[in-house]
């Protein structure tokens, strides 16, 4: 029975890819470990093997075609003496499997998921009030943000240089830094070995003389291993120097769950690192925050921890046309103006918070979104400002629920807003669990829009 | 010390080292020729951190320094023998045993004791304390409470220098006990294969608080501990200030001409506790008193001056006199300081 070829998933959170072409033709016999075609995603081109043997009966999708689903059947291989015509039908079921990519796309253990991300493309997110009516705007990915911050502030200053696992000659585990190495040179993109607590602590020292370091963790869970630098020796400098000496440093890299990466690769250290003074902790979640806050963070003084997600890195947004664009550290924005009820978050949560108010607005139930963007110092005025107007407030995160972010918040407001609340706080985090790997588990594990309706309809007794 | 003359060392090492200054093979144990003015220099230097610390030791006794406070006493050849080495712009990291180290940049002593007693008038406003000192002008880069966290950061520091193409070096000590950290060889990984300007200088003071060396360590000749990095690396007698000098010579040298790092293992001893509140049980009181009868570094510069007529009696008499004028006015200072306003709790938290 013919075989179809399925656009396969090549990392884990690729949701579609481009033909970048086909190596065989139709007609040619296909032996198992054949390169089958070259297939671009939004972090590299991979080649793609077969796994199936007979005849390249049919190209379903032609070289060159953009945005292929995963999973579109792009080819067919018959059997010998087979009639290919029979197999060229929608999906199945069966999630693609015959790809093996040449070198995974990110940390090596990472392997390609059978289905795509959980976020979709973003919601709407209402326009910040610090950019000009008028500003006209380019769409670019959280990912060409991210790297276009970095590379217009090393066009300024010198002494910006980006290290990290990866960052130079790969052009980014996640693509992130693409292209800087073509433009700066092997002296300010520099590649790591595998050795984080070393090169924390060998950036922070190099940051401690007046550098000042963009050092990209491949993710924050690798950070881990790094965490004594960063609290013990970048956060806490400054202070017992008696203000002598400065710790400049930008640590970045994706933070949070990925898709289907199991427990050591998916935590959020929002509240980890925002519990630390002589930190700041940054965690945008449009790309022009992204570009805005990076630009600043680089420019900052201090030791900012600058937490990415890479759901985000492939999703787009509007990025304002203009030159050196800076977005303040400590400033929270209005990412829906609504009255009812308050949702505050901040990096991917914003998206949750969006879907639910998209939702909650069919019932009639108008919400005002804050977007953090920086968590520590926080922008505890504006929380208090929105819940004033609204009298209710959900924190909505992928942290674990103790000592979570949204504890803080609710303890501010208690502090701070006590008498507009109508309803207590309510918190919405991801469970109490160490990330599971199979796919209804891992939902069960992360937020959802569900309990965040259910949560905005409980506070608003409805 | 016994063992610092008979000691294996890397052949590797040895020769690729070797190689570069055929003039003086390096092994560690040449002694360098003092001038008239360089014992003294050291004679002086080291006499400041032997009597700052054994004053610093009383105030402790006194209840004027809290927390803890680890004294250099017996180890004050290494840093007076790398520091007359030096030159200005050589950057200066170690751990938490850091007095002597800010003495002999020239980091003044009033500065220092006011630290330890937690004053405004101390070099950190007090907010560092013994273990976390730091100063720009000096280029010392602290005082690291952590062991072995000021490996990574000493790296860092020769990158930057690296980075900005000067010829300053890095000059990073760490003890016994810190070289069994990870870090030390994620930072001697990187050293090497960037050929960045460090020197690691590592302080064998033979326990890791109250662990022999021997109890701790695998390879106890930590100058071999580079090799699979390919680091050179010698063992030198930490006790003489004038071998502690000439090999510091050739490893900064070495450094400055961008052959990469390299490993002074200094054999030396400390006399006191760990911190003050060890009470060093773990040794006899025989072994104490036969290095300070035997290796004390401060007697070994004093018997050259006065054997080879460079100086008199009365003559060394006025530089003690001097050096313990210095002490007493930063003891005195130290003691009646102010102690920080209340105000500087919430400062220098965030630039």
């Amino acid at each position: 029975m013919p075989t179809n070829i399925l656009m396969p998933a090549l990392s884990p959170t690729m949701e579609q890819g481009k033909i970048a072409r086909w190596m065989k033709k139709e007609g040619d016999s296909i032996k198992s470990g054949d390169i089958l075609a070259e297939i671009e995603t939004d972090k590299a081109t991979m080649e793609v093997e077969a796994v199936d043997e007979g005849v390249l009966a049919k190209i379903l999708v032609p070289d060159g075609t953009d945005n292929v689903a995963v999973n579109t059947p792009i080819g067919v291989i018959a059997g010998e003496g087979e009639d290919a015509s029979a197999a060229a039908s929608p999906a199945p079921a069966v999630p693609a499997t015959q790809h093996k990519p040449e070198a995974a796309p990110v940390a090596a253990e990472a392997k390609a998921p059978p289905q795509p991300a959980p976020a979709a493309a973003p919601a709407a997110v209402a326009p910040d009030p610090e950019i000009p009516a008028g500003t006209a705007m380019t769409t670019m990915t959280v990912r060409e943000a991210l790297r276009d911050a970095m590379a217009e502030e090393m066009r300024r200053d010198g002494d910006v240089f980006v290290m990290g696992e990866e960052v130079a000659e790969y052009q980014g585990a996640y693509k992130v830094t693409q292209g800087l190495l073509q433009e700066f040179g092997p002296k300010r993109v520099v590649d790591t070995p595998i050795t984080e607590h070393g090169f924390a602590g060998l950036a922070v020292g190099a940051a401690f003389s007046g550098l000042r370091p963009v050092l990209e963790f491949m993710t924050f869970n690798f950070a881990m291993q790094a965490i004594d630098q960063i609290v013990n020796s970048a956060a806490k400098t400054l202070y017992m120097s008696g203000g002598q000496m400065g710790c400049p440093i930008v640590f970045r890299g994706p933070n949070g769950a990925a898709a289907r990466v199991a427990a050591q690769h998916s935590q959020d250290y929002t509240a980890w690192y925002s519990h630390i003074p002589g930190l700041k902790v940054v965690a945008p979640y449009t790309a022009a925050d992204f570009k805005g806050l990076l630009k600043s963070a680089i420019r900052d003084p201090n030791p900012i921890v600058f937490l990415e997600n890479e759901i985000l890195y492939g999703q787009s947004f509007d990025v304002p046309q203009i030159d050196d664009y800076l977005v303040p550290i400590g400033k929270a924005r209005i990412a829906r103006p609504g009255k009812d009820v308050t949702m505050v978050s901040w990096s991917i949560g914003v998206s949750y918070a969006l879907k639910a108010a998209a939702e909650l607005e069919k019932d009639g139930i108008d919400v005002e979104i804050v977007d953090l963007r920086t968590i520590r110092p926080m922008d505890v005025p504006a929380i208090v400002a929105s819940v004033k107007k609204t009298g209710r407030c959900i924190t909505i995160e992928e942290g674990y629920r103790q000592n979570s972010v949204g504890s803080e918040i609710a303890a501010r407001l208690m502090e701070e807003a006590f008498d507009y609340l109508d309803a207590p706080v309510t918190r919405i985090t991801g469970k109490d669990v160490p990330m599971p790997y199979a796919a209804n588990l891992e939902k069960l594990a992360l937020p959802n829009v569900a309990e965040i309706v259910q949560a905005a309809k409980a506070v608003l007794y409805r | 010390m016994a063992s610092v003359q008979s000691s294996a060392r890397p052949k590797t090492a040895r020769k690729s080292a070797a190689d570069s200054d055929a003039a003086a093979p390096f092994t560690g144990s040449n002694i360098a020729e003092f001038t008239r003015e360089q014992e003294l220099e050291a004679y002086k230097m080291m006499l400041l951190i032997r009597r700052f610390e054994e004053k610093a030791g009383q105030m402790y006794g006194m209840g004027l320094i809290g927390g803890f406070c680890h004294l250099y006493i017996g180890q004050e050849a290494v840093v007076s023998g790398v520091q007359l080495a030096s030159k200005e712009g050589d950057a200066v990291i170690t751990g938490y045993r850091d007095h002597g180290h800010m003495l002999a940049l020239g980091m003044d002593a009033k500065g220092v004791m006011a630290e330890l007693t937690g004053r405004r008038g101390g070099l950190s406003k007090g907010k560092g304390g013994s273990m976390h000192m730091f100063s720009k002008e000096k280029h010392f880069y602290g005082g690291h409470g952590i062991v072995a966290a000021q490996v990574p950061l000493g790296t860092g520091l020769a990158f930057a220098h690296r980075y900005r193409g000067n010829d300053s070096v890095s000059l990073t000590y760490f003890g016994d006990g810190a070289a069994n950290q990870g870090q030390v060889y994620e930072s001697f990984n990187m050293a090497e294969l960037w050929k960045l300007p460090v020197v690691y200088i590592i302080e064998n003071n033979r326990y890791a608080m109250g662990t022999a060396v021997t109890r701790a360590s695998a390879q106890t000749d930590f100058s071999k501990r580079g090799l699979s990095f390919n680091i050179p690396g010698v063992q030198v007698d930490g006790m003489d200030v004038r071998a502690v000098k000439a090999a510091a010579d050739q490893a900064i040298s070495w450094c400055r001409e961008g052959n990469g790092p390299f490993i002074l293992e200094m054999q030396t001893y400390r006399y006191r506790g760990h911190s003050m509140s060890d009470p060093a049980k773990y040794r006899t009181k025989e072994e104490v008193q036969k290095v300070r009868d035997e290796h004390d570094p401060i007697e070994q510069v004093r018997s050259r001056i006065l054997k080879a007529n460079m100086a008199t009696e009365d003559e060394l008499k006025k530089i003690d006199a001097g050096v313990r004028a210095v002490v007493a006015e930063a003891a005195e200072f130290a003691t009646n300081d102010p102690e920080p306003d209340a105000s500087e709790l919430w400062t220098d938290i965030l630039k």
